[in-house]
């Protein structure tokens, strides 16, 4: 299982990419960390989500 | 009747203790966007005594600002980095100021930031906000930076946090209350956000890294 935003979900084996385009987040307002690490946005359709990642997508709102 | 430099330095000192004004009167901090957030936080950091601040933001001051924004009335009109130098230094008289009245972007934002210990993002876009934060992430792993998200209407000031999502991420706010659910902006809440990104910063500078 991986961890993603504290839940666990089982997509190990898909991209970060893959991942991403079955939620609602907008890509323009997220910033992805792996196991500690920030994903580079150029690499989420490369980047493979592994049994026992830790992920968080940081979604952003508006304000300030 | 200004105090002089030394004065103020010794007050500081007094205040806060003489390791820590040392460390922060040695660093250099980047605040990216002067509103709600930014005006608040740099006034903070200014008068805790940081060595330097980068102040960045390409737009004026509009009335509609003055609710929750660190300016004068007199002010609507003018850029914000020059309305809010002008505060900052009669505030702290001594600090260090650079400003840049531009947009931050991929091409810019490495010479912008390039010499900033820590980066502040307070844009209020929610676009700009992950651009910022990937850009920094991505291409300055050395730095810090410290964001806001989630600090819109008058939901309770107990749902604030800091948050840290990497060594270097630092995350403020309830994480999503947006502008356009609500209200809008509440000043009240909006300093709670921009004391807890200060707050941070100072820790960090004091290698205090866990929330």
């Amino acid at each position: 299982m991986v961890t993603i935003n504290g839940e666990s979900v089982d997509v190990a084996g898909k991209t970060i990419g893959d991942y991403l385009d079955t939620t609602n987040y907008d890509k323009r307002r997220i910033a992805v960390e792996k196991n500690g690490e920030i994903v580079p946005k150029a690499l989420y359709d490369e980047t493979l989500i592994n049994d026992g990642d830790s992920i968080e997508v940081v979604s952003f709102v508006g304000g300030g | 009747m200004i105090p002089t430099k030394e004065e103020m330095i010794n007050a500081l000192k007094i205040r806060q203790g003489e390791r820590l004004q040392k460390k922060l009167m040695s660093s250099v901090v980047a605040v990216c966007g002067l509103g709600g957030l930014g005006s608040n936080i740099s006034i903070s950091l200014a008068r805790a005594g940081i060595g330097k601040l980068i102040l960045i933001d390409f737009d004026r001051v509009d009335i509609t600002n003055l609710h929750r924004q660190q300016y004068k009335a007199s002010q609507v009109g003018r850029y914000k980095t020059e309305a809010l130098l002008e505060n900052l230094k009669e505030i702290a008289p001594y600090t260090e100021f650079e400003t840049h009245t531009v947009k931050i972007d991929e091409s810019n934002a490495l010479d912008l930031l390039k010499d900033a210990d820590i980066i502040c993002e307070a844009f209020d876009n929610a676009q700009c906000k992950a651009m910022l934060t990937n850009i920094v992430l991505e291409k300055m792993p050395q730095k810090y930076l410290v964001a806001g998200s989630g600090m819109a209407g008058l939901g309770s000031p107990n749902t604030i946090k800091t948050r840290k999502i990497t060594d270097k991420f630092y995350l403020c706010g309830d994480g999503v209350s947006d502008v356009n659910d609500d209200i809008g902006l509440v000043s009240s809440r909006v300093m709670l956000c921009a004391s807890h990104q200060a707050h941070t910063i100072i820790r960090i500078l004091n290698n205090q890294f866990e929330v």
